[in-house]
């Protein structure tokens, strides 16, 4: 039995790793923007809210500011870091 | 009847129709049948990829059952439904390149491929390619079901001929063009929905007198709706955050998902794809729930959630634009419905039959099972969809729970796991459904948390020890 995914060295998958990684780092990055805004301003009584474009301001943060936030990272994320390897076996020559 | 806004919803569906059936010409002289049917053929550029996946994960739940709740819990259940945010990025970012270039690797057309030349081991195919098969029937039943509400309450026709309606207009595309066709109908049918939610927005706010004066209308009725913990307060934090799990990461353990992360072209397709989904998912997520709330004020006393989305766009915008709007919630049901019917067709003859029933079957066999399966099976969900249950919303997320549970850790550890192997594989998919489906029965909300959770954590202990348990054993046999 030929043991094919033992090849570890090809290069690509360090870049692949990488940015594995960075979709953890944003999606913790995400949860706790969301988090906090959302149960931290929230959590007081709803006549205390204060508002942001007709928006209580918990939700205003959390879940319009957040996702805005969240679609520029991403943008940085992939512009900046991410590499173009080629995905079929003759370009990595091996 | 309401014709005029019927006759630009059908026109929609007409053309996605149409390209449905234009792509199906590429199948028929294709030399590489099973690529093409079940995969397009590797050939998915950015955007289409980041609109067939926005699409099929934003199905019923999302576009009926989604307004719906939201309309019934207020702004908490948009706190919720914004968690699926990540999708857009987390399941391209962390399947990525690995996946893309292991899979091609492998020649792995479906996600049991993947698992297969990744484990080695039939009963990690045979229980995955089942627990495929049950939980995407249950999740597809759900789709169908909305769909056909959807046509009753706009039309105003019985929900059985609505259901037929729905279901012959499906099938005819999906048997005919297999995965280029749902993905290219995807591609028109996420611009719609994009758009559609976009206007209707714009359209309830206008109706409802501005932002301001729907919010005080909504705390007037009742305060709980504008705080993030729902009409009665039982949406704890505990419960919504779990949701990050069931709706926004552990979706890269979803089949119609991972085999859509194996189906495009190249790294810039990819690049692409992560930034156009990202906002596309984020953008209807946010309208779409929204827009449920924010109809409370202006229609209120609608007591089934699942035709909250259909009223409102009659009642806030004119009847023509009504249709077209509308067809994208129609749009969203028939992309999740052709993505799933592929996707369970695919198990049965390409994990199923052909590994384990005829693996040297003839190419026109192989092509006539192909289509032969995928329009007996949407024959089935049909007849089992005629007798409903009322909340869809539920049904659906227990099947992507239960298949998040078996997937997760097989195929993510898999793939950056060298030592993970099948015994790890076997013990975290029996531990992740059994526990899911004992927990959801019998336990609800374990800690507070939606019951998808804990059975997820445990699925990776189960997989981590089993597989540091069976190094020896696996060595052995190799050499």
């Amino acid at each position: 039995m030929k043991h094919e995914n033992k090849d570890d060295s090809d290069p690509r998958y360090k870049v692949a790793n990488r940015e594995a990684l960075f979709g953890v780092g944003l999606v913790i990055f995400n949860f706790i923007w969301w988090y906090a805004f959302a149960y931290g301003l929230g959590s007081k009584d709803p006549s205390e809210y204060t508002y942001v474009f007709g928006l209580p301001a918990w939700f205003f943060y959390s879940c319009v500011l957040g996702f805005v936030v969240m679609a520029v990272l991403v943008t940085i994320v992939v512009k900046k870091w991410f590499v173009e390897v080629p995905f079929d076996e003759e370009g990595d020559g091996k | 009847m309401n014709w005029q806004a019927l006759i630009p919803l059908i026109a929609v569906l007409l053309i996605i129709f149409g390209v449905g059936v234009w792509s199906g010409k590429y199948i028929k002289t294709s030399n590489n049948f099973m690529q093409d049917y079940f995969l397009g053929g590797r050939s998915l550029g950015g955007f289409v990829l980041a609109m067939t996946m926005t699409a099929t994960y934003g199905s019923a739940s999302s576009f009926i059952g989604g307004p719906g709740t939201a309309y019934t819990e207020g702004l908490g259940w948009v706190l919720l439904a914004m968690t699926q945010v990540s999708t857009g990025y987390f399941v391209l970012m962390v399947l990525g390149k690995k996946f893309a270039i292991v899979t091609r690797k492998y020649k792995a057309l479906t996600m049991v491929d993947f698992l297969k030349k990744r484990y080695r081991s039939k009963w990690v195919v045979l229980i995955s390619a089942l627990s495929i098969i049950i939980f995407l029937f249950s999740a597809m039943a759900a789709q169908w079901i909305g769909g056909a509400r959807l046509i009753e309450s706009l039309v105003g026709i019985p929900y059985t001929t609505a259901l037929f309606i729905f279901a012959l207009f499906v099938l005819i595309y999906v048997t005919i063009g297999g995965f280029r066709a749902v993905a290219l109908t995807d591609a028109i049918q996420g611009m719609i929905m994009f758009v559609g939610t976009l206007i209707l927005l714009i359209a309830t706010i206008i109706a409802g007198g501005g932002l301001s004066n729907i919010m005080e209308g909504l705390s007037a009725e009742n305060p709980n709706l504008v705080t993030p913990y729902g009409a009665e307060g039982t949406l704890t934090p505990a419960f919504v955050s779990s949701f990050w799990i069931l709706v926004g990461v552990g979706v890269v353990a979803l089949p119609q998902i991972t085999v859509r992360a194996m189906s495009y072209k190249d790294s810039r397709s990819m690049h692409r794809a992560i930034i156009i989904g990202t906002i596309v998912v984020g953008v209807i997520m946010l309208n779409m729930h929204l827009i449920g709330v924010l109809a409370r004020p202006i229609l209120p006393g609608i007591e089934v959630g699942d035709k909250v989305m259909p009223l409102i766009a009659l009642e806030v915008l004119p009847k023509w634009l009504a249709g077209i709007v509308l067809a994208a919630p129609m749009a969203a049901i028939m992309s999740t419905v052709d993505s799933l019917l592929l996707l369970v067709s695919s198990s049965v003859v390409k994990d199923v039959y052909l590994n384990y029933v005829e693996p040297n079957a003839s190419h026109r066999r192989v092509k006539r099972l192909s289509i032969g399966v995928t329009a007996t099976l949407g024959i089935i969900v049909f007849l089992m969809a005629l007798n409903p249950p009322d909340l869809i919303i539920w049904l659906n997320l227990f099947a992507f729970g239960g298949l998040e549970a078996a997937f997760i850790w097989p195929i993510v550890m898999g793939l950056y796991w060298e030592k993970g192997n099948k015994y790890g594989a076997l013990a975290s998919m029996v531990t992740g459904v059994g526990l899911y489906i004992l927990s959801d029965s019998f336990f609800p909300q374990p800690f507070g948390m939606h019951s998808v959770v804990l059975p997820v954590v445990v699925a990776f202990f189960a997989y981590v020890i089993a597989s540091l348990g069976t190094q020896e054993k696996v060595i052995g046999q190799e050499t």
